[in-house]
């Protein structure tokens, strides 16, 4: 299991930057999606609540389109951080994000190799 | 001025229409391409965890390769874009990943730092000069309104790609009106369309992209343009009238190069 100083160290985000002020929440095009919001992320991870995170469906629903990134003022950048629990957590053993098996269901005749490809790189190790 | 171009994968598929369009422009602009013989795709998407390396070395090499030759890579796709910048900006500044880099590829030469990633938008505003651009174009797009599309990928992160102020961009607005059309400013226009999550619940893209469409056409656009073969694929799949072109496409049929 990641801990604390492992994904702060990844992901390079200082959370004790954060003054909770929840601008990158609520800047973030997929919040209604979320469980936990991209300042509770920043607020869990200086908690330690790295479990719980890691847990949550709201890890992958992040888009990393860095809204939150741009408008935090304090430059903590959430979205490095969720990067990187998602990437702790996929790495674990079977825990592939995006099966090989389900990827025929998801594409179709229109959709640009660089859906995949990203996809691939977000979803999996 | 001659470039390095890297048109990347979904180019050569998909999105044939914004490469084959930005190449007959790019002719009659008098901008040189010189397509590298055996590229590889770019990644995709950029990692954001400091530990991956791996999968930032095929953008390595394009950029080593660009090194040698024109010193400027020359993008289009708003994902290579991103990539290249990025894996770009940590080869010159991030200490950590040019040792592992290095380390690992032990190029004949070093690198030499001085190669630039740049977008077609920024070579014909920096380089060509939307007034000159303006003054080749016989078909242009007078009164139409077009709203310019940016997403995510090519102003974020600001620090990074620099390619225009990431919360009030003007580049592609001024490329609408060097081709004679109206720029229509709408408040998502740098929002994310779902971007990758589409292979994750394509629902979130047909809100995320939903969105984006119902508010350029809120405010009187026409027609929308894009730089991102995935966005175009997004925001299409939210409709049969989306009105959405690359913005290549656009460049072509104004500078008269559109075959009907
Ligand atoms: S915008 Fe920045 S400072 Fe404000 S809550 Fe989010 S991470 Fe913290
Ligand atoms: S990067 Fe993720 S958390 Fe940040 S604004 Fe975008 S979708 Fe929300």
């Amino acid at each position: 299991m990641a801990d604390k100083e492992q994904i702060i160290r990844i992901s390079g985000v200082n959370p004790l930057k954060c003054m909770k002020c929840g601008k990158c929440t609520a800047t973030c095009p997929n919040y209604d999606e979320m469980e936990y919001h991209p300042h509770q992320f920043v607020y869990m991870v200086e908690h330690g609540e790295i479990d719980k995170l890691m847990a949550s469906e709201s890890v992958y629903k992040c888009l990393t389109c860095f809204a939150c990134v741009e408008r935090c003022p304090r430059g903590v950048e959430p979205a490095k951080l969720i990067e990187a629990i998602r990437t702790e957590a996929v790495r674990r053993q079977g825990c592939n994000r995006l099966k090989a098996d389900d990827i025929p269901a998801r594409i179709d005749d229109d959709m640009p190799g660089q859906a995949l490809m990203m996809a691939t790189r977000k979803y999996t190790r | 001025m001659t470039y390095t171009y890297f048109p990347g994968c979904t180019l050569r598929t998909k999105a044939k229409d914004l490469d084959h369009y930005l190449r007959i422009s790019a002719e009659k602009l008098g901008m040189e391409l010189i397509e590298p013989a055996d590229w590889q795709c770019c990644g995709g998407a950029y990692s954001n965890a400091k530990d991956e390396i791996a999968n930032k070395l095929s953008s390595v090499r394009i950029i080593m390769d660009a090194d040698k030759n024109t010193g400027k890579v020359l993008t289009v796709c708003s994902a290579c874009h991103n990539v290249l910048k990025r894996v770009n900006d940590d080869l010159k500044n991030d200490e950590n990943f040019a040792f592992k880099v290095n380390n690992y590829m032990k190029p004949e030469v070093p690198y030499s730092g001085n190669v630039e990633v740049i977008h077609f938008l920024e070579a014909l505003r920096d380089e060509v000069g939307f007034d000159k651009l303006a003054s080749m174009v016989v078909k242009p797009f007078t009164g139409k309104k077009i709203a310019a599309y940016y997403g995510c990928l090519l102003l974020r992160p600001g620090k990074v790609m620099a390619m225009d102020d990431p919360e009030n961009p003007v580049i592609m607005e001024n490329f609408i009106k060097a081709i004679g059309g109206t720029p229509v400013i709408y408040a998502r226009r740098n929002e994310c369309c779902g971007g990758y999550a589409v292979m994750e619940d394509p629902a979130i893209a047909a809100k995320r992209s939903g969105a984006i469409i119902e508010n350029a056409k809120d405010m009187g656009a026409d027609l929308m343009v894009t730089a991102c073969p995935l966005c175009m694929y997004n925001l299409k799949k939210t409709g049969p009238d989306t009105g959405i072109y690359y913005f290549t496409e656009l460049l072509a049929e104004a500078l008269g190069l559109k075959e009907d």
